[in-house]
């Protein structure tokens, strides 16, 4: 990840909250600001959680090894040994921006999934169209969903396809999307306090524990 | 209160804003959580390592169901790592003072099945889980969506979550359901027409004639599904068969409380004039059984008919090939008369007591098909013993078929009920993804009428003919 550390950007949206990177938090996630990387395509639609890790690979109590069981029975066959005609296990596809089809993470609400992307070293998926409760996920765990039109989605499987090295460019403070060899470029949407977590690397545990009194005079007020 | 007609979703959701965040989400209070082994651990480690404890621990509720065996279950968990799951869930429920219903408790079964039937699920609630189905809920015409882990320890930490609002959908369908097209069918037959992303970005009212007059249970298997269509979660406005399933439950508010209660329950509807987004509306004479062929939940059409042709679908090309050729289908072939292997019964979709009566008024005087294994498996203990008090026990038996004891089993396969790959299974779950219910089976959804016709016959089969 680019470092723009220090920059007019940065201090900018900066305020007095703590990044969970610079506490003893184990899910602390890299600061998102400007990512240029190579990607790799998966150019199917309805990509479901149970494909990018399957439920069978949801025992563990702790939030580690994911990345390993990414896409499993797509990757590898039922002995284990890697299926040559899945795009990870392709040696000309690498890099921290997966590229899917339309209805990218449908399914289940395993935020598994989300931590297998990242585990695997993404931190950045593009798609026509996500689903919700995967969105959501991802942002949680410093994964930056990007969500472009249908048009320039085929773009970038085209780029990819002409050059399996071509670089895009996501700006999340200027919340553009760039194929860096043709200079085209997208506009995405993201709501100012999610984009202000993912910059500063907070997340929303810190901001509701300081509304702590608000939300105790709330619930005495609930009737059940 | 302004005058302004107001939509259920929107009466509920606004009665739980605590803070509206400019140019972000709106902090949402959360009246119940329910918790279960899979999906909190990571959460209660969060939390650990933050140093913070659990708000309010009296609104969450855990039960184990994701992961648990569905028989012998008086015998400690094989699977070592499942019984960690198990552990975990029960140590973290002891530290911080969290209700468990664990693997062996009499109130333990599927977290969407024993919230309601203990009257845990109200109307008028938000409601989270780390488990999609959480929608389920919303029959009772409470907000009630999935959430992810780190959510969930959101909630534990601050009992809010951070979301911003939904866009409004109705899906109104008016008429009356025909004979032997149950709830399932009806909610397969709106996937079908809108596809597994037609309702992404919405939460779902769901109006009209047919879902009035559909049972608790029935609206229950409706909302279940709402996720399947893309869309967060889905209710319906609760009536006087709201009140009165919930009436005498073991945690429905009681006397003077109840009586407030429903008072306040009878203004959770739709005001007249209320705007929403997106609207679709369907005859319910337009609806058979339904079946899927497909690897989502939106490749389904009625049983009568054939797999559509590519170009008849919603779905990408390459994305419909690469769905056909895992279920070993072709296009335009005639699901009707498929051989099938396996039939399960169960799941937070179809686990509850009216399922296994819909079953067995099928199988009663049949016998199951030989080369068919059937995995039956209530929602909850409380269903079993439903199962047993109602002689439904004694015509399964009679038919050639087991109950197994509850959890989640073979609708997500984690434990040890999986579909062998390559077999096909009729299955009263909610999902047909590619692996869902075990590395290369191959899932057909329907109702639990149309698994009974298939367990009887060994073949996808029109249940009508045995009604």
């Amino acid at each position: 990840m680019l470092d723009v550390k220090g920059s007019e950007v940065e201090k900018l949206i900066a305020d007095s909250r703590q990044p969970i990177t610079d506490s003893p938090q184990k899910m602390a996630y890299d600061k998102f600001t400007i990512l240029t990387s190579s990607a790799v395509p998966l150019p199917l639609e309805n990509v479901d959680t149970d494909q990018i890790i399957p439920a069978r690979f949801l025992k563990a109590t702790e939030r580690k090894g994911f990345g390993d069981n990414l896409f499993r029975d797509w990757r590898y066959n039922g002995d284990d040994t890697p299926k040559a005609d899945f795009v990870l296990n392709n040696p000309l596809y690498s890099g921290k921006i997966l590229v899917g089809g339309r209805n990218f993470g449908s399914g289940s609400s395993r935020e598994h999934a989300a931590w297998a992307i990242y585990d695997y070293g993404f931190r950045c998926v593009v798609s026509s169209f996500f689903a919700d409760i995967f969105k959501n996920n991802a942002i949680n765990v410093g994964i930056l969903p990007v969500t472009v039109s249908p048009e320039f989605l085929d773009k970038i499987f085209q780029a990819i396809e002409k050059d399996a090295n071509a670089e895009l460019t996501v700006n999340l403070p200027e919340q553009t999307i760039t194929i860096v060899a043709t200079g085209e470029s997208e506009s995405f949407d993201i709501n100012g306090y999610k984009k202000h977590n993912l910059i500063n690397g907070y997340d929303d545990i810190d901001y509701l524990q300081a509304m702590k009194e608000e939300i105790g005079a709330f619930e005495a007020a609930r009737p059940y | 209160m302004s005058n302004q007609p107001t939509t259920l979703f929107d009466k509920v959701w606004d009665a739980h804003v605590v803070r509206k965040i400019a140019d972000g989400p709106d902090v949402l209070f959360i009246d119940r959580h329910f918790i279960h082994e899979v999906t909190s651990p990571v959460a209660f480690l969060g939390l650990e390592s933050r140093g913070i404890g659990v708000l309010f621990p009296n609104r969450t509720f855990a039960t184990a169901d994701h992961n648990t065996p569905t028989i012998n279950q008086h015998l400690p968990v094989a699977d070592p790592l499942s019984a960690n799951q198990l552990k975990a869930l029960e140590t973290n429920t002891a530290k911080y003072g969290i209700s468990h219903w664990g693997l062996g408790h009499q109130k333990n079964g599927i977290v969407h099945v024993v919230g309601p039937e203990n009257g845990i699920t109200l109307p008028g609630m938000t409601i989270v889980c780390g488990d999609s189905h959480t929608s389920t809920h919303g029959a009772f015409g409470a907000i009630a969506f999935g959430i992810g882990t780190s959510e969930v320890e959101m909630v534990l930490a601050s009992q809010c979550i951070m979301q911003p609002k939904p866009k409004k959908m109705r899906i109104t369908i008016n008429g009356q359901l025909g004979k032997g097209v149950l709830p399932k069918d009806a909610v397969l037959y709106i996937i079908s027409q809108i596809s597994a992303s037609g309702a992404t970005g919405y939460f779902v009212e769901y109006a009209g004639d047919v879902f009035e007059n559909m049972s608790m249970e029935g609206r229950m298997t409706v909302c279940n599904m709402s996720i399947e269509m893309g869309a967060r979660g889905g209710m319906i406005a609760p009536d006087e068969k709201t009140f009165a399933y919930l009436n005498g439950r073991e945690q429905s508010p009681k006397g003077e409380a109840w009586e407030n209660a429903v008072a306040y329950w009878q203004t959770l509807k739709t005001d007249e004039g209320a705007g929403f987004d997106l609207e679709y509306t369907y005859d319910a004479a337009d609806i058979e059984p339904q079946i899927t062929y497909g690897t989502n939940p939106g490749l389904g059409t009625g049983i009568t008919k054939h797999i559509p042709k590519a170009a008849d679908v919603l779905d990408g090309a390459a994305s419909y090939a690469k769905s056909l050729n895992y279920m070993g289908f072709a296009e335009d072939e005639s699901i009707l008369g498929k051989a099938i292997d396996f039939v399960f019964l169960g799941s937070c979709t179809n686990g509850r007591i009216e399922d296994f009566r819909a079953f067995a008024s099928v199988v009663k005087g049949r016998k199951k098909a030989d080369n068919v294994t059937a995995w039956l498996v209530p929602g909850s203990h409380i269903v079993e013993a439903q199962i047993q008090e109602e002689g439904i026990l004694d015509i399964l038996t009679e038919a050639g078929f087991q109950l197994r004891q509850p959890g989640c089993s073979a609708c997500l396969a984690m434990n040890d009920d999986k579909i062998p790959a390559g077999k096909y299974a009729v299955s009263t779950s909610n999902r047909n993804f590619e692996g869902r219910q075990g590395p290369g089976a191959r899932t057909l959804l329907a109702s639990p009428l149309v698994a009974a016709a298939a367990a009887i016959t060994g073949k996808v089969t029109d249940p009508r003919e045995f009604l």
